[in-house]
């Protein structure tokens, strides 16, 4: 059995392939060159499918599906697409799909879609046949939840996250509005901020209108989950409703912002976040130009640096939200993928770092692959 | 039966080919047959509140369309042209 890591760029979809009796990843593709990959996602339940958020420069977005392991792809007869709006709406169109979510292991077939500008979509048939989840789209709320606060990739649905344990609850986060969960399938939503700082909002108890940039949930521990935000790192054990800033225990000279966040599949006391410096303009560059992962054992009441085998100085690389992952071994392998086009890998659980590519165009996103 | 010129990023659809046939009284209905005849390939230009997304452009012969109502006589020929520039 082959493990493969997807690379959705700027510029197309590679795949590093490693045979599990060879050290050595070979890099696969391009395939689409020149479209736009915001994500690749393999589906658990049916690890034979695959579904790729994509357009191009010039052409609307869409979805692609493979039912091969991504030898062969067809795009979606029915991409993510916002209902016609009434003559009294403001018209909304998807201008990119952003993220994808497999659905609950009770449902096959059910995937999720994330876009931009904020909007939720359900298909029911592996991808191919996209619907808007009304109960968010169409929520009462949503002009203020989702209010066109732009990120520079424009305002971005993301992390959504379905319950192991019932397929009913949902979460999702919106850079920017804030982070949102149902309890009955999408019908109803309500936010879960309470604790997250925002401190480019007039009220610092906003309900909503913050910036998550990446939110996780932690199978094991489904009632566990991390959110790496604009405005520091955090984690929230439910059903508390107010969340905890553990990245008050960084060091304060790296500080607590970035994008990615990944927990460790067998152990939920372990989490990592790759730091940006979020100072001043927000350069959102490896801090010092001295590229780190931190790493907490004991769910983020401490951390501890590793940047052993990263560059030392003079890299300026930026780590986007969907760019970094683990595999499900045992002793589990690390990898991020830079702005850069270089795809670093840790076979330690992150004490130490190698290159296995680069050269790539600008890294969107990384996910593995059984 | 119209002349369709194909941009490159949307010869994908059309199976390589830079010019196809397509039946229409007005750009509407052409882009109803486009679609009919290569699937997927509208929605790719025209958004779901059915306007022209912002780099793609629709000529009929040198006039440049800004409604998909606009009509098409017998000899005239469409361009659908992909606008973008940039690294």
């Amino acid at each position: 059995m082959s493990k493969s890591l997807w690379i959705g760029t700027r510029k197309g979809l590679f795949a590093l392939r490693r045979d599990a009796r060879r050290r050595a990843w070979t890099l696969a593709g391009p395939r689409f060159l020149g479209h736009i990959v915001h994500h690749v996602v393999q589906d658990p339940r049916e690890p034979r499918r695959l579904a790729m958020a994509a357009k191009t420069g010039h052409l609307g977005p869409t979805v692609y599906t493979s039912n091969d392991r991504g030898r062969s792809w067809q795009e979606a007869p029915t991409p993510p697409a916002f209902r016609k709006v009434t003559a009294d709406e403001k018209p909304r169109a998807v201008e990119r799909v952003f993220w994808l979510t497999p659905g609950h292991s009770s449902e096959p077939g059910v995937w999720y879609a994330g876009t931009s500008p904020a909007g939720l979509f359900r298909s029911e048939d592996h991808g191919a046949h996209w619907a808007p989840v009304a109960g968010f789209n169409d929520h009462p709320m949503f002009s203020k939840w989702a209010a066109g606060l732009r990120t520079p990739d424009g305002e971005l649905l993301h992390s959504i996250r379905v319950d192991p344990r019932d397929e009913r609850h949902l979460y999702l986060a919106i850079s920017m509005g804030g982070v949102f969960e149902s309890t009955n399938g999408g019908a109803d939503w309500t936010p879960l901020n309470e604790g997250v700082a925002a401190d480019f909002l007039p009220d610092p108890n906003a309900a909503y209108g913050h910036d998550p940039h990446c939110l996780i949930q932690h199978p094991l521990q489904p009632d566990r989950l991390y959110q790496q935000n604009h405005c520091g790192s955090y984690r929230i054990d439910r059903p508390a409703r107010r969340w905890l800033r553990i990245g008050a225990a960084m060091p304060k000279k790296i500080g607590d912002i970035g994008f990615p966040i990944v927990a460790h599949p067998h152990d939920p006391d372990t989490v990592w976040v790759l730091p940006m410096d979020g100072s001043t303009v927000w350069p959102r560059t490896a801090i010092d130009g001295k590229p780190a992962i931190y790493r907490s054992r004991n769910a983020g009441k401490s951390w501890q640096r590793l940047d052993q085998g990263l560059p030392r100085s003079q890299a300026w690389f930026t780590v986007l939200r969907q760019a970094m992952c683990a595999d499900e071994a045992a002793r589990l392998s690390l990898y991020f993928g830079t702005t850069q086009g270089e795809v670093w890998a840790s076979s330690n659980e992150g004490d130490s770092w190698r290159c296995i590519a680069r050269h790539l165009p600008e890294i969107y996103s990384l996910s593995y692959a059984s | 039966m119209h002349t369709v010129r194909i941009p490159s990023p949307l010869r994908s659809y059309t199976l390589g080919a830079a010019a196809v046939r397509a039946s229409g009284t007005t750009i509407s209905e052409l882009l109803a047959d486009l679609e009919g005849q290569y699937p997927g390939m509208r929605f790719r230009m025209i958004d779901e509140q059915q306007r022209i997304r912002p780099h793609i452009r629709i000529f009929i012969n040198q006039r440049e369309v800004t409604a998909l109502s606009e009509g098409l006589t017998a000899s005239d020929e469409v361009h659908l042209i992909c606008a973008l520039s940039g690294g």
